[in-house]
């Protein structure tokens, strides 16, 4: 398989990430050198094997629903590159 | 010279009050002024609160009131491991002015040992990388030959240990970052169980594989430093529930009849001879000591490498989703919210993470998911499946750490070469399973690294051999010569 241009640009357009032409060059080429690697995987036939996301057998994991203390408000928004009236500020959403 | 002691023997002085936390903690500190220029290990050091740690943990020390296990033990942790207070950068400029709201559990469990936290160290870009290299700051430098690479991504911590800035460390390991540094520096570096020490607080990169773990100078070190992270946490629900023994209590030196598996497909071509040389020499000690070894196949074990780089770059492009300069970061300026995500992200991750991220959202999109993403989670059981087996009939594994001793900065510049330094360590966080670098020999002037793979919660088994190999390996316990103006 191959990665085109066109779907580097539909991948950083998913990924949020804004890049010139130089570096959307750059990308496909790396991709494609990776995703190249990647197809050697192919030659295992795993048509019978179930996938391992996790290691562990994972449950749900349950507790008391509690009214425990929060991070106060002040403290959640010391790291905010702008705040106002204790909400985080973004720029205009809506036009 | 008490920046020398290990931790154990810093400990054994502390009890004996033969000197003070104040004391190492100022030798500590002597020593990041006079060798930090050089090998760069530190992004942070916080001097000031140090040194009144350690004065607080020397009263309750006079005062006759029972202190942690740990305490008075000065030590470093990796940037990305979050400290109440403390920036905290993931050695990124998107995290450059981040201060954590709230402690990881492994800086609360070290607080409560009583270890005093000098700084955070350099590691490459939310730990994606095998050299520091990808650090938006600066690359760390390997201590027994500063042209070189610590190793990565924890390098800083690494090299921090060996040089003899930190009594010990803590790093993270996602593919190996914890043990290759380990082996390119030449201290002991243990990556745990999954599940075996809580990554609450630790920044997220590819959560299936990611396990926090001891960079330490000698084995007992590393047993004693993980007495006191290993624990369950209700704050990580990927934290197993199961028993911590005392990890000292397996360092008796017996290995007779500890059978051993030495997987053929790790001394395969790609491997340095001499690399080859220093660990078999190793594995003759241990067999001299009467562990049986015998020659196995782990046949998957080639597929390592491209499972990984679908597998993290997928979780990867998940878990740094959060970072769009709402919440906490940079901020990049723009007119409209959209374009503010795109420029922040754009103009904050560095060129490694930015690939990762479209790899993975590549392999996780419409139309790809099965061929990338769920075929290499299906190798990934085939690779796990291979270790199941051996461990039918072995107690451990023992290959290299890596493939090489540590390269030059800046000479590796093809991508695959890059990742293929990983391929020894990178089974290990696919199967989930312990392992541990522990220091064979040298290379020329460079260290080399033994990896011993365990069971799953069965680090105990690892370090008695990592020990009975230390204590009769007859290596040189030899120091990298820093501080005399770069001569080695």
């Amino acid at each position: 398989m191959k990665i085109t241009r066109e779907e580097v640009a539909h991948v950083a357009r998913l990924a949020r990430l804004e890049m010139d032409d130089s570096e959307m060059e750059a990308y496909t080429e790396q991709l494609n050198a990776i995703l190249q690697y990647a197809d050697k995987l192919n030659r295992l036939d795993t048509e019978k094997i179930q996938p391992t996301a996790h290691v562990l057998p994972l449950n749900n994991v349950f507790r008391e629903d509690r009214v425990r203390p929060c991070l106060p408000r002040e403290e959640a928004l010391a790291n905010a590159p702008d705040e106002e009236d204790g909400m985080f500020r973004v720029p205009r959403v809506i036009e | 010279m008490l920046e020398k002691l290990t931790v154990s023997e810093a400990l054994d002085k502390l009890h004996k009050k033969e000197v003070s936390s104040r004391e190492l903690t100022e030798a500590a500190l002597a020593r990041i002024s006079a060798v930090d220029q050089e090998v760069k290990a530190f992004m942070t050091v916080i001097g000031d609160q140090a040194l009144a740690e350690a004065a607080t943990l020397d009263a309750r020390r006079l005062n006759g009131e029972t202190v942690g296990p740990l305490a008075g033990i000065p030590m470093a942790l990796k940037d990305n491991m979050c400290t109440k207070g403390i920036r905290t950068t993931c050695s990124s400029k998107i995290l450059h002015n981040f201060i954590p709201p709230y402690d990881a559990t492994v800086t609360t469990l070290l607080k409560n040992a009583g270890a005093v936290l000098l700084g955070k160290t350099n590691l490459d870009e939310f730990a994606m990388g095998s050299s520091t290299e990808n650090s938006a700051y600066f690359t760390t430098r390997n201590p027994w030959d500063t042209r070189c690479v610590p190793g990565g991504s924890s390098g800083g911590s690494a090299a921090a240990v060996i040089a003899d800035e930190a009594f010990f460390a803590l790093g993270s390991d996602t593919g190996g970052s914890i043990r290759q540094p380990a082996a390119f520096c030449g201290v002991v570096g243990m990556k745990p169980t999954y599940g075996r020490v809580s990554r609450y607080g630790l920044i997220a990169f590819a959560s299936s594989l990611d396990q926090i773990g001891p960079f330490t100078k000698d084995v007992r070190d590393c047993a004693l430093v993980l007495n006191s992270i290993a624990a369950h946490d209700p704050g990580d629900s990927t934290s197993a529930n199961v028993e911590t023994p005392d990890y000292t209590s397996f360092l008796n030196g017996n290995v007779k009849g500890m059978k051993i598996g030495v997987p053929r497909e790790y001394f395969a071509e790609g491997i340095e001879s001499e690399v080859k040389d220093a660990v078999r020499k190793a594995l003759d000690v241990l067999v001299s000591l009467g562990a049986e070894a015998e020659e196995i196949s782990l046949p998957h074990t080639d597929y390592g490498i491209p499972v990984y780089y679908l597998i993290a770059p997928a979780e990867a492009s998940s878990n740094l989703a959060r970072y769009d300069g709402v919440q906490y970061g940079f901020r990049a300026e723009a007119d409209n919210l959209l374009d503010m995500y795109k420029k922040t992200r754009s103009q904050g991750f560095g060129t490694e993470v930015k690939r990762r991220i479209m790899l993975g959202t590549y392999a996780l999109s419409s139309g790809y998911y099965d061929a990338y993403y769920l075929k290499a989670l299906k190798v990934r059981t085939l690779i796990k499946q291979d270790f199941d087996q051996a461990f039918e009939k072995y107690d451990v594994i023992l290959t290299p750490t890596a493939p090489t001793v540590a390269f030059q900065a800046g000479t590796v510049e093809n991508l695959l070469t890059m990742y293929l330094n990983d391929i020894c360590t990178i089974p290990a966080n696919l199967a989930g399973l312990p392992a541990v670098s522990i220091p064979c020999g040298f290379a020329g002037k460079l260290p080399v690294g033994l990896q011993l793979i365990g069971k799953p919660f069965d680090e105990g088994t690892i370090l008695r051999a990592a020990y009975a190999y230390e204590q009769n390996s007859g290596i040189e316990r030899k120091k990298p010569g820093l501080g005399k103006g770069g001569a080695a």
